[in-house]
């Protein structure tokens, strides 16, 4: 879609423009080619000195047990966050729409985790379960469950698991419950008469609808589960017990701050921007279906 | 509803309350150990009702953080991630709707060029570029101040999008009409399309707050100086390791003043924040 009527100036277009490109370039553009540059990098352990070595860094990464551990942590963890949280939010967000009475009471106090910042969330859940004085690590040893995330690497995941789950829950049910309503009340009419019962129903009619939704928010969540789940990380596992928690965003930054192996880091930065592009290209395949740009 | 089924309501209404308790669990739990002494918290399990040291902890922490790990004040936190905010938000919504402005008002050569580059910025989020973009911002001399907090982040191609979106909706007679009456495309931009914009303005300013307000890994890097921590950032200083080493009714109080501010913007402007977010995704 293009405007009919447009203004004529042969530079206000481009000083409009300017400060938005210039923060792109500066920021954005310069730095993915310089991650670009260095990952067929190797540097020497001071920094002085860099060579060029072609895709060593890249065959060193996908040969490295640690980095391919990494690879099947990630797929954990974001299987397990997407799919929980879409469970949770879909339970809920059906029963807020059978309920019209107090629907908007529901979605007003459902909403807001998401304000809340994926550190700050780490560190909540991180009390709750804090091995010696956390108050759900109470509960469980009283039912005999020996809780340690500091130890055990599947309650360490388990727990980033929780945290992220429960911040991503709000945006989820905001996108279902908006998706329950604009399902035709004659549909599920239609179906009732017919004698379906309300699973029947569910399954048969409102799942299949919804699921232009339900993809959506599984690559929405994926890809929360890949990077924004950074700060629910580093303020509670820190990668450990040892790396099992350890995420592949979370790799490129140990490697590149805490243990300053730039060529690795970039080499692991240009992987990672690779699937953020296949994420993003899938996203917007399906948006081009339903909104017309 | 279809038919009258009195249990499945109920049943509706249980797994709600649950769900709503769940959810908000946690946050109770930080509450009360906000008002609690640190001996009270570390009594196994630790009470459910809130304390009196509700005052002395929090004006503790706004004064001088804890006192053995981090003890820099949170009230200069929140100032540092109120700035941080609001010039995110801010920042982002002015460079978005003048680009947007020109993509759409204007025909001019390598347009779909300036546009594409926007676009695949959503590629490139900030977590991939760390170190890359760490290395820019020192060279430029911004590390511990505010512009290396903020100008980084304020590149926005979903607010560039959604400005776009709707002034292709906007009808074209407008525009026809402040050209027939001799007015400028900048004096078209602020009295017409400006006062149009309020509401997609709004919508964003929410969402680009809580964005700004929760950022952890950018002002990890750029703040090595306590005086300009943000105080997401400033409670994970205050983890100084071990659950039994942490002042745990200091962190939660800072905790609270934390999630408080974002939290309010999303209650009270609920219509707006729906409005975002639904907005910023297509």
């Amino acid at each position: 879609m293009e405007k009919r009527v447009v203004f004529r100036s042969a530079w206000l277009p481009y000083a409009l423009l300017a400060p938005q490109i210039a923060v792109t370039v500066v920021f954005f553009f310069l730095p993915a080619a310089q991650a670009a540059w260095y990952s067929f990098q190797l540097q020497d352990a001071f920094g002085l000195h860099s060579e060029f070595v072609g895709l060593q860094n890249f065959a060193a990464l996908f040969a490295s047990p640690q980095y391919l551990q990494s690879f099947r942590t990630t797929a954990i963890f974001s299987v397990l966050v997407a799919a929980s949280g879409i469970a949770i939010s879909l339970l809920l967000a059906t029963m807020a729409d059978r309920v019209l009475r107090g629907a908007l009471a529901y979605r007003s106090l459902l909403i807001w985790p998401y304000a809340v910042a994926p550190a700050v969330a780490g560190v909540l859940w991180a009390f709750l379960f804090a091995p010696s004085i956390g108050i759900v690590t109470y509960v469980l040893k009283r039912a005999g469950i020996d809780w340690n995330w500091i130890i055990h690497g599947d309650q360490a995941m388990l727990l980033i698991v929780i945290a992220s789950v429960w911040k991503q829950i709000s945006y989820n049910f905001l996108f279902f419950l908006a998706g329950l309503q604009s399902i035709p009340r004659s549909l599920i009419e239609a179906a009732a008469i017919d004698g379906a019962g309300p699973a029947r129903r569910f399954w048969s009619i409102v799942f299949p609808l919804l699921s232009p939704t339900t993809f959506f928010l599984l690559v929405v969540n994926i890809v929360y589960a890949f990077f924004d789940t950074f700060g629910v990380i580093d303020a509670t596992t820190q990668g450990g017990p040892a790396t099992d928690t350890q995420i592949l965003v979370y790799k490129v930054y140990y490697d590149g701050v805490k243990a300053a192996d730039l060529g690795g880091s970039s080499a692991q930065s240009v992987i990672l921007m690779f699937i953020v592009i296949v994420l993003t290209a899938l996203q917007f395949r399906f948006v081009e279906r339903k909104v017309q740009y | 509803m279809v038919e009258r089924r009195p249990g499945l309501t109920l049943f509706a209404h249980a797994v709600l309350i649950t769900g709503v308790l769940l959810v908000a669990f946690p946050i109770y739990v930080t509450f009360v150990a906000s008002t609690l002494t640190l001996e009270e918290i570390m009594s196994v399990p630790m009470p459910l009702l809130p304390g009196d040291q509700l005052v002395a902890n929090y004006s503790q922490v706004l004064k001088a953080g804890t006192t053995g790990g981090s003890q820099a004040s949170v009230a200069l936190m929140l100032f540092n991630s109120t700035v941080m905010a609001l010039g995110i938000a801010l920042g982002k919504i002015a460079i978005s709707i003048i680009a947007s402005f020109a993509i759409v008002y204007f025909r001019f050569p390598l347009r779909h060029f300036f546009f594409w580059m926007i676009f695949v910025t959503l590629m490139l989020p900030v977590e991939v570029r760390i170190i890359p973009t760490f290395k820019v911002v020192s060279d430029l001399g911004m590390l511990n101040s505010y512009v290396g907090l903020t100008l980084p982040l304020i590149a926005s191609a979903t607010a560039t999008f959604l400005f776009r979106q709707f002034f292709l909706t906007i009808p074209d007679e407008l525009a026809e009409a402040a050209r027939i009456d001799g007015a400028g495309p900048m004096r078209f931009f602020v009295d017409v399309l400006l006062p149009l914009s309020k509401t997609s303005i709004a919508a964003l300013f929410v969402i680009q707050f809580i964005y700004g307000w929760n950022q952890y890994l950018w002002p990890l890097l750029v703040t090595g100086d306590e005086s300009m921590y943000t105080v997401v950032i400033g409670i994970k200083r205050m983890l100084t390791g071990g659950d039994a080493a942490n002042e745990w009714h200091l962190v939660m109080a800072t905790a609270m003043l934390a999630l408080l501010p974002p939290a309010l913007v999303v209650v009270l402007m609920q219509k707006w924040f729906v409005r975002g977010l639904v907005e910023t995704e297509k």
